[in-house]
């Protein structure tokens, strides 16, 4: 059991007290037998909880700085996250692909070992080398931890000037099957078949997410993107599903609209929409457009939850080899990705302060990142961000 | 001119030319009707031969397919297709693009003077592969509550496409073709495609070839969507950029379309909204369906009724500068020339 504010070093450091004096109190008595002595002495070390992630009140966080600017934005976060005071504790692991028993890729065993036991986790770009033989290891990971759910949260970045304002809306898209399940065949030369595959249990999976994540973020309504007029059987499956759930969460509002008339309506009025759920490809879509809308990749946040309670944020732009190590790089996007993650372990406060700071900074414009149309180094804009928590406080 | 690759429609006696013509259903039968009053205002030699084709049977579709084939060319509002109803009544109109084998759609977005939107100087041709990909319905449910959809590319349908794309690209002096895809993910079934408009392309060297990834292409167009010229694209991306475009423009009542094929050619609608929400109450935007009248009449080589309807549709969209989200009464403007 767990209980907020309650200090187990305290406690243990109290019964061991009491054991103690009792001990010399029984030993003065003279009744003690060796067996007692034994026992009493194996009592030395209560069991402290069982989540070892919590040591001394700070949460640890598996973080996978990445590729190419990964590094440095990576510093970069751990630099305002430490300027922010959180009780947050980092463990840096690398994910390579690598062969294990049978051939099969697989992450590096360290890192599995630290994502199961921490359940959070931040990553930076991965490179997908072409041809390298092995699969891309975005989807190592996805599948590696069964992350079902791509949540990407797509706001306005008040002095970042797009032609979109007031977009504030989320994309939730299902990230496991759909289109992207990878199945193709050649049928005769010329003619090739690729299989979309729609489930009930990953549809019923998402559409449960999707209005979970409604209910407790504030959200009035669920909107199911589907293309049923043509594929009536996988997308009808998929829209049945989110109407059984929906069945279930009569305070959200839930509607269904073709893809075709989303994309026509996003670009026309994006204030319309506020929760999407849908299949995998059109997810991949349509999240790409609403962070187009607000300013493309540099500030979109975007955060994958798994089963079992695993849950991994992370920053979707490239790896972009060509400003690394120069100290250029933009750290918003990992920096509003970590935020996001804050969020989701309930320390909203130290959320809200650093979002407060990094937005506060963009909208001043005086110290900006050439991405963002400034001439600031990654370093100077990450002093302003602590800067500006740290007066904050 | 339009369109030099297809033969002359056969339907034509004393003069004038029959089309078909198929109202559909929600906003189509209005829209049809203004085109036909335009027409018989401005005197022009066509003359309409009506199918309807109500959603429940086979036999209305294909009456009408038998009529498209009897005239050879077509103009039609979007047919609607209940998804409440089983898996087995397929997409109207889908069958009929199918059936007619009207292998490529085309669709000419353009910045109106007269229209207010975020971004201007947008021309952008794009041209979709109509008939496979995952348009094909072919879908099954192998064990229960798990379901395969199956999307189909052909090498000669790709080709074909990639084809028409450039060889309109050349007749109408464009620079640049772009193809949209999903090649990292979908590696046989894109690739193939991918690799059909590279084999086109590298037998038109004056027109420059390159490719886009399709989450990319939705991105870019929001931002900066002055960079693309000409786009060609399978089927499902096809729908959602032409839809991201057509509201880039202005929205669903301002963009014609038409769907060519070897010997037949239906002109629309881009966006082939139903409109049901909006449906008789005299506020659809007849824009769309004029100028897609417009291009049917180019496709019947009648340029000069075709030429004077243009320019009466845009002088009236960019002189009253009507605003197009308030409601607006379509009749009187379809007089204005």
């Amino acid at each position: 059991m767990y209980f907020p504010g309650f200090s187990y070093e305290a406690f243990s450091a109290c019964v061991l007290v009491m054991l103690w004096q009792t001990k010399h109190l029984l030993m003065f008595v003279g009744k003690i037998t060796p067996n007692l002595t034994h026992v009493l002495g194996a009592v030395k070390k209560p069991a402290l909880c069982s989540r070892s992630a919590f040591t001394r009140g700070l949460k640890t966080v598996t973080l996978i700085p990445g590729d190419g600017i990964g590094p440095e934005i990576s510093v970069a976060v751990m630099k305002i996250f430490e300027a922010a005071k959180t009780p947050i504790q980092w463990e840096e692991r690398n994910v390579t692909a690598i062969q294990g028993p049978g051939g099969k890729w697989i992450i590096p065993p360290d890192c599995k070992e630290s994502m199961d036991r921490t359940l959070i986790g931040l990553k930076g770009p991965l490179k997908t080398p072409i041809a390298a033989g092995h699969p891309s290891m975005n989807l190592l990971l996805r599948k590696t931890f069964d992350l079902y759910a791509n949540v990407r949260p797509c706001v306005s970045i008040e002095g970042y000037k797009t032609p979109y304002t007031d977009v504030d809306l989320v994309t939730i898209r299902e990230n496991t099957e759909g289109e992207y399940s990878g199945i193709e065949h050649i049928i005769v030369d010329g003619v090739v078949q690729s299989i979309k595959l729609i489930t009930e249990d990953a549809s019923r999976r998402i559409a449960e997410y999707a209005f979970e994540y409604a209910r407790n973020n504030q959200r009035s309504s669920v909107t199911a993107v589907h293309k049923a007029n043509i594929m009536r059987m996988s997308d009808g499956l998929f829209l049945r599903k989110c109407r059984e759930v929906a069945e279930n969460f009569k305070d959200i509002k839930f509607t269904e609209m073709y893809l075709d008339t989303v994309c026509l309506n996003m670009v026309q009025d994006p204030t319309q929409f506020d929760v999407l759920v849908m299949p995998n490809l059109y997810g991949d879509i349509l999240s790409d457009l609403c962070a187009g809308l607000i300013g493309g990749l540099g500030v979109t946040p975007s955060g994958n939850i798994g089963a079992n309670g695993v849950a991994i944020f992370e920053s979707v732009h490239g790896t972009a080899p060509d400003i690394a190590g120069l100290d250029l790089a933009n750290p918003t996007a990992l920096l509003l990705s970590a935020v996001m993650m804050l969020r989701h372990m309930g320390m909203h406060d130290y959320g809200k302060k650093i979002e407060t700071a990094c937005f506060d900074t963009i909208r001043d414009k005086k110290v900006l990142t050439g991405d963002l149309g400034g001439k600031s180094k990654c370093s100077e804009f990450t002093e302003e961000i602590c800067r500006r928590v740290k007066d904050l406080d | 001119r339009d369109i030099v690759l297809l033969w002359p429609p056969p339907a034509k006696y004393g003069g004038r030319h029959t089309v078909t013509l198929i109202p559909g259903d929600g906003i189509g039968p209005e829209l049809l009707n203004h085109v036909r009053e335009l027409f018989r205002f401005s005197c022009v030699p066509v003359d309409f031969e009506v199918v309807n084709v109500c959603s429940s049977t086979e036999d209305d579709i294909n009456n009408a397919i038998t009529a498209i084939r009897r005239n050879g060319v077509a103009l039609k509002g979007n047919i609607e297709t209940l998804h409440t109803l089983p898996a087995s009544h397929k997409s109207r109109n889908n069958l009929l693009r199918t059936s007619l084998d009207l292998y490529a759609n085309v669709m000419h977005c353009k910045s109106l003077p007269g229209v207010q939107t975020r971004h201007n100087n947008i021309d952008i041709m794009i041209i979709r592969e109509n008939t496979e990909g995952e348009y094909s319905s072919l879908e099954h449910e192998s064990v229960t509550g798990v379901v395969e959809c199956l999307k189909i590319i052909t090498r000669t349908n790709s080709l074909r496409i990639a084809e028409y794309a450039f060889k309109l690209a050349r007749e109408k002096g464009r620079k640049r073709v772009t193809a949209v895809h999903k090649a990292n993910i979908m590696k046989l079934g894109d690739g193939l495609f991918l690799q059909c408009c590279r084999e086109v392309a590298a037998g038109y060297p004056d027109i420059a070839f390159d490719a886009m990834i399709v989450d990319n292409t939705t991105m870019q167009l929001v931002s900066k969507p002055q960079q693309f010229d000409v786009m060609v694209m399978p089927n499902l991306y096809g729908n959602v950029v032409s839809n991201v475009c057509a509201g880039l423009v202005g929205g669903p009542g301002l963009v014609p379309g038409a769907n060519y094929g070897h010997d037949y050619a239906v002109f629309e609608t881009a966006t082939r909204n139903t409109g049901k929400s909006i449906a008789d109450r005299n506020i659809a935007n007849p824009t769309a369906m004029l100028l897609a009248s417009c291009m049917m009449l180019d496709h019947l080589k009648l340029y000069d009724y075709a030429t004077m309807i243009r320019n009466a549709v845009l002088t009236t969209m960019n002189e009253t500068r009507v605003r197009l989200n308030s409601p607006r009464r379509c009749s009187p403007h379809t007089f204005h020339n």
